[in-house]
């Protein structure tokens, strides 16, 4: 086997071993048991006193997600202010301008969802202000909300009648100074020893090996890096993400931040099991996870050492597989794991262009955000899969012959209709806005030439992997789409809003509803989640809902394009 | 073969399909969102298929193809109509001929002067009385007021044994249909025409008053949310397809839709509840509502009588146990005689045990000549004889005559009380025999557990239902015979209250409790518990506060119930997940063909090799239609339930019912497909 294989093998093993442990220390200081970290019991009582929360209030359901989405609103105006001022506030050597509204409208929107679809470079549409203040701090509350909301629905599903679920805040800012602050400092630090920039200096003049002279943007990069991956949140320091060699420096920086992709994906998937003291519970969903995830994973591992065969009919040697739109010094293989590991989680940073993948690999890509639920953002991904947990217990429960119930709660009318409306949002955003723009161009294809670079089969993927990647608050790009148009500025703004807020509000108000209802004892009728039959159920529900319903559009896009070259 | 006539009756059939065409009404069909929009489809299909006569239009096929697709389109609503008005007619068949006996039978009313007037079953009202004698048939459901006579309920039992109803206590109440064998009795009507349990649950059948239960409308919103994320992939399609140059034809875009809709599950469902009533009705219980069915299936504590459920009837003699310096031979006579005037069934069993033990009770018959009975009352807790010539013999409790041969003066064998102790703590009844008041022996009494009751008990173990058994016993008794029949706790010395609180806390806990009861005091319980089943034989109340009437007034009854209910979610479970598995193999057939004429390399993904793309949207289409009525029996019947566990039932269920619903359809799309190649 070669290395390349080997070392990607290598990072995936690495990452499950390490969740394990950081899975069971998220169980331990959600449910506010001791734990090493307690000496940050003074940080957070401070920030709590000084904004005047007390964190042993337990709320409701609703207060929850009244508490979310009114901070979320606060920093919405918060980084619009940033960004529309950042020209003349301080932290801005480079004398960046600041952003025009809509542009600023975009961006803000992007960041608050976790999605960071980004329609500005960061060397030169961003001061260092503004990176540090407003997008990197949007990255930190905003994977902390998705792992708050997760939390919640965590706490729902314990055994008992309950109407108090915890307090958000406290869940919110333990997942800060708890896991988030940590984890990103010790990335951080490593991908600065690796030689990403930590300066406040400005663009720095250069000579080139050819002589001529040129100036390369730097700044507070290292910093950003690491939360950009710890949080899936994706959204790089420099334009082109960490294909950049200042943001991906050497293989070592790209394991490491390749691993910090899937980590609290994963930790958060098996804290499920372990915050409510039935771990199997959490290996059931690493389990259909995981399979899901390399069913994805090892085809375009495949696919991309293998090269493009249009390339090798031109008489190109390709053993070091399809290397078009990827980075020399990262090879075939890894770029191709990276690929599918952050359209899989909703992190959408990239180290390769996604555009030039074979038609299957982006296939793949595309269906790791259509299913967004094989492994998912840090907590959203949890809540997504709880949604197809829903459908198939209701399914499998009356299999079984009783009428469907999850850990002892039956499951109704009404938490069947918010799981159906949660799981059709889907795939109803991606396909009318692909629709929409499909209606559009086609209907007049030279008011629209500057959308696709590549008309046809392909043409058709990159509008659909830009509805997906917002859908699924990826932020990754199948770029060739020319997408700064008001046309994808304002749709894509749209479907990022719903497709954040309606995922979380649909799980946190079922699990809401759920945790008040009676609390049915288990007996040897009851269905069990925790085991492998039941793990197949949700993996079959998952792919004949999220994916079957986008198989004629794959047909039209990827694999039309596929039948044609292959 | 047998089940499968009775399943189609030809008479029911041909109404069965009368109705589906009434049923195309659709403000019926709007109830049912799924077929709805089929209806929708097909209505749309006609309008193109009309439209090809006025216009021939090439990108939308020809006539012949459209209409084909219309028709097959047609079919599938009938065929779901269809299999809804088969299981009604079956059920409405088996409640009619309930009905039929009690139609318009002639009545002797009283009025409250006491008068007699002759009117017909039909005038009778809630609150009138009526006489009844030997030889007639009792006009309509009522409580005896006054009487007592035996009763041949065999006309909506089956049970042809005559069973005894007497005015006052917990068998007072008697059903309409049923004929009077002996004596007189008079009774009070206690329903109004036309609201008997038959006649809702007629109207239960017919739809009128048919609800939705919770489960079918959640699983409702499931198949209208499937059916609502097809709507979504086939009108965007349609810009797709544009953007693509490849037009596809309405037929196509319908043809695509109903068939990846879960129209299998939708055009079963109701047909599923309906016929899991009805599968009730045969076991001779009547539900109130479809609710109770599917409560029954997700019971987890089932309280159940001893005597008749866990036992046979009343206890039997096992053994004769002399006194030490008696003979076998001698207290058994002693036992015969005081018995054979005994009409008690413990009475008869120890003449039975007696043959056993050689002695014939006919040869003593004769010295009974001029004896004289002794009935047992609470007092002496005591019965016997006194023959002519003086002898006294007596039998009854222990202390009883103990104190009897104390009092005159003989000792109490010391074996005689160690043995009443042991039949005691054996979960026995003894009883003691005395001549002239001398000890003779003890006879030991047992309760007799049905036979099978514990295979039955360890089945509904592995369905995770606890067994509670309520018995009047005292707790050493009751202990015995839970641990010999298997049941997984008992109440002793139980009174109503006992049974209500015991329900109250399982209920506290979550559980879901059943019982069965017939007793007026037994309503309160029958109204707490979630499914509450009441003895047709059972007062009023009791049948009031139920919900459920066993017209069987069998006590194990609560089992089969438990199993139809269960029977009745699976078939929905199952038939659901087949219903959507299925769309894997039709996204095959059909996509490649909406694709492959403008695209040919997706041909690739034909994988069938289905011979055109009219042929594969044909063979898709009609594959989808066929499915339905070749699922009718399965929905009538009902999944087989085996407890062999949850886990392993849904791994039995997914591999069947899951890796079948992928796999069937790609085998009959492909050999429909061999047949319409032929003709396209």
């Amino acid at each position: 086997m070669s290395q390349e294989i080997l070392a990607i093998i290598g990072i995936f093993l690495v990452t499950v071993l390490l969740a394990i442990p950081l899975g069971r220390y998220l169980a331990i200081i959600y449910r506010g048991d001791r734990s090493w970290s307690d000496f940050m019991g003074p940080v957070e009582r401070g920030i709590f006193r000084l904004s005047g929360i007390n964190p042993e209030r337990e709320m409701t359901w609703q207060q929850h997600l009244v508490a979310l989405l009114t901070i979320n609103l606060g920093w919405f105006f918060w980084a619009m202010l940033i960004l529309c001022t950042q020209g003349s506030l301080p932290l801005n050597p480079d004398h960046n301008p600041s952003m025009s509204v809509d542009q600023a409208f975009n961006t803000a929107i992007s960041f608050l969802v976790n999605c960071n679809l980004q329609h500005y470079s960061g060397e030169s549409g961003a001061t260092y202000l503004s990176q540090l203040g407003c997008l990197m701090f949007l990255q930190f509350v905003t994977a902390a909300t998705g792992m708050a909301a997760c939390v919640v629905v965590f706490n729902a599903l314990r055994e008992g009648t309950h109407d108090k679920l915890g307090n958000f805040y406290s869940y919110f800012v333990k997942s800060i100074t708890r896991v988030l602050m940590p984890l990103s400092l010790i990335v951080a630090l490593v991908v600065a020893f690796q030689g990403s920039p930590m300066t406040f200096q400005a663009k720095m003049p250069v000579v080139t090996v050819q002589g001529d002279s040129a100036v390369v943007s730097r700044g507070p990069a290292a910093a950003m890096i690491g939360i950009k991956q710890m949080g899936t949140n994706g959204g790089g320091y420099f334009g082109v993400n960490s294909a950049h060699p200042l943001e991906n420096p050497t293989a070592f920086s790209n394991a490491v931040e390749d691993f910090s992709i899937l980590l609290i994906p994963i930790a958060m998937a098996l804290a499920f099991g372990y915050y409510l003291r039935r771990p199997r519970l959490g290996w059931m969903v690493f389990g259909v996870m995981t399979a899901g995830y390399l069913l994805l994973q090892v085809p375009t591992v495949y696919l991309e050492m293998h090269g493009n065969p249009a390339i090798t009919r031109m008489g190109v040697d390709q053993h070091l597989g399809s290397l078009e739109g990827k980075e020399m010094r990262l090879g075939a293989p890894a770029s191709a794991l990276w690929a599918i590991q952050t359209t899989v989680t909703s992190n959408g940073s990239v180290n390769a262009m996604h555009d030039s993948l074979t038609p299957i690999s982006g296939m793949n890509a595309l269906l790791g955000m259509m299913t967004n639920a094989f492994y998912g953002g840090v907590g959203v991904g949890f809540l997504n899969f709880f949604v197809f947990i829903i459908v198939a217990v209701f399914i499998s429960g009356l299999m079984v012959g009783r009428t469907p119930e999850l850990l002892g709660k039956k499951v109704e009318a009404r938490e069947m209709k918010i799981a159906v409306i949660v799981a059709l949002l889907h795939p109803l955003l991606i396909l009318a806005g692909t629709a929409l723009s499909a209606h559009l161009f086609a209907g007049d294809p030279k008011e629209y030439a500057g959308w696709l670079n590549n008309p046809g089969y392909h043409g058709f993927s990159e509008m659909l992997y830009e509805f997906s990647s917002a859908s699924a608050n990826n932020g990754s790009g199948f770029e060739g789409l020319g997408d700064n148009t008001p046309w994808w500025n304002i749709s894509t703004g749209i479907v990022l809003l719903l497709a954040r807020y309606l995922p979380i509000i649909g799980p946190v108000a079922i699990a809401g509803l759920l945790a008040r209802k009676k609390y049915i004892p288990e007996s040897a009728g009851t269905l069990k989640l925790d085991t492998a039959t039941f793990g197949v159920m949700v993996f079959f529900v998952i792919w004949i809902i999220a994916a079957l319903a986008f198989f004629p559009a794959l047909a039209l896009g990827p694999l039309a394009e596929h039948f044609s070259l292959y | 073969m047998a089940t499968q006539q009775s399943l189609f009756q030809p008479a029911l059939v041909g109404e069965a399909i009368k109705q589906a065409f009434v049923k195309l009404d659709p403000r019926k069909m709007f109830r049912n969102p799924v077929m709805f929009t089929v209806e929708i489809g097909t209505v749309v299909m006609l309008i193109v298929t009309l439209g090809l006569l006025v216009k021939p239009d090439a990108t939308q096929g020809g006539f012949g193809y459209n209409f084909t697709v219309f028709f097959v389109l047609f079919l599938t609503l009938l065929f779901a109509n269809f299999a809804e008005a088969i299981a009604e007619a079956r059920g409405k068949a088996q409640a009619e001929s309930l009905r039929k006996t009690r139609e318009e039978t002639p009545a002797r009313k009283v009025d409250a002067a006491g008068a007699i007037t002759s009117v017909s079953s039909s005038q009778l009202t809630k609150g009138d009385f009526f006489l009844v004698e030997a030889g007639e048939i009792i006009p309509t459901d009522g409580e005896i007021v006054e009487g007592l006579a035996t009763i041949d309920e065999s006309a909506i039992t089956g049970e042809s044994a005559p069973v005894i109803r007497e005015s006052g206590g917990d068998k007072s109440s008697v059903t309409g249909g049923t004929k009077v064998l002996s004596d007189r009795i008079k009774v009070v009507v206690t329903t109004a025409p036309g609201e008997s349990f038959l006649d809702k649950m007629i109207a239960l059948v017919e739809g009128a008053s048919r609800q939705k239960t919770p489960n079918e409308i959640a699983l409702t919103i499931l198949l209208a949310g499937f059916t609502l994320v097809f709507v979504i992939v086939c009108v965007t399609l349609a810009p797709f397809a544009k953007y693509s140059n490849t037009p596809i034809a309405v037929a196509s875009f319908i043809a695509l839709f109903v068939c990846l809709i879960p129209t299998t599950i939708g055009g079963l469902l109701s047909a599923i509840g309906i016929a899991g009533m009805d599968r009730a009705l045969r076991a001779n219980v009547i539900t109130k509502s479809g609710k109770a069915v599917e409560t029954a299936g997700d019971i987890d504590v089932l309280l159940l009588d001893k005597t008749g459920t866990i036992t046979i009837g009343n206890r039997k003699a096992t053994h004769f146990w002399p006194a030490p310096g008696v003979q076998l031979q001698e207290f058994v006579q002693g036992a015969v005689l005081s018995s054979l005037t005994d009409e008690t069934p413990e009475g008869k069993s120890i003449i039975e045990l007696a043959r056993d033990n050689k002695v014939d009770p006919q040869a003593l018959q004769p010295q009974l000549a001029g004896a004289e009975l002794i009935k047992f009352t609470a007092e002496t807790r005591s019965s016997g004889v006194t023959l002519a010539g003086g002898t006294r013999l007596r039998k009854g409790a222990a202390d009883a005559i103990r104190r009897l041969s104390e009092a005159a003066g003989h000792a109490y064998p010391p074996e005689v009380a160690e043995r009443v102790a042991a039949v005691a703590s054996n979960g026995g009844t003894p009883l003691v025999l005395s001549e002239n008041d001398r000890v003779l022996g003890v006879v030991e009494l047992q309760d007799i557990i049905k036979p099978g009751i514990q295979e039955r008990f360890e089945r509904l173990r592995k369905m995770g239902i606890k067994t509670v058994m309520v018995t009047g016993d005292n707790p050493l008794t009751a202990k015995f015979i839970a641990e010999k029949s298997g049941v997984d706790d008992f109440i002793a010395e139980a009174k109503p209250e006992d049974k209500m609180q015991y329900i109250r806390a399982e209920q506290q806990s979550g559980k879901l409790v059943a019982m069965m009861g017939d007793g007026t005091n037994d309503a309160p319980a029958l109204a707490q518990a979630d499914v509450g089943v009441a003895m047709n034989s059972g007062t009023q109340a009791a049948k009031e506060a139920g919900n459920m009437v066993d017209l069987d007034n069998d006590p194990t009854k609560l089992i089969e119930i438990v199993e139809i209910g269960k029977q009745l979610l699976m078939t929905r479970g199952t038939l659901t997940t087949f219903s959507i598995a299925n769309d894997v193999a039709k996204y095959f057939a059909i996509v490649p063909a909406l694709f492959m004429v403008a695209i040919p390399g997706l041909r690739a993904l034909n994988v069938m090799g289905l011979h055109s793309p009219q042929s594969a949207i044909l063979s898709a289409v009609i594959f989808n239609a066929l499915i339905i009525p070749a699922l009718v029996p399965l929905a009538l019947r009902g999944v087989s339930y085996t407890p062999i566990g949850a886990s392993a039932l849904l791994r039995r269920n997914l591999l069947v019912y899951g890796l079948g619903g992928v796999v069937v359809p790609f085998i009959g799309i492909k050999l429909i497909d061999l047949l319409v190649g032929v003709f396209v």
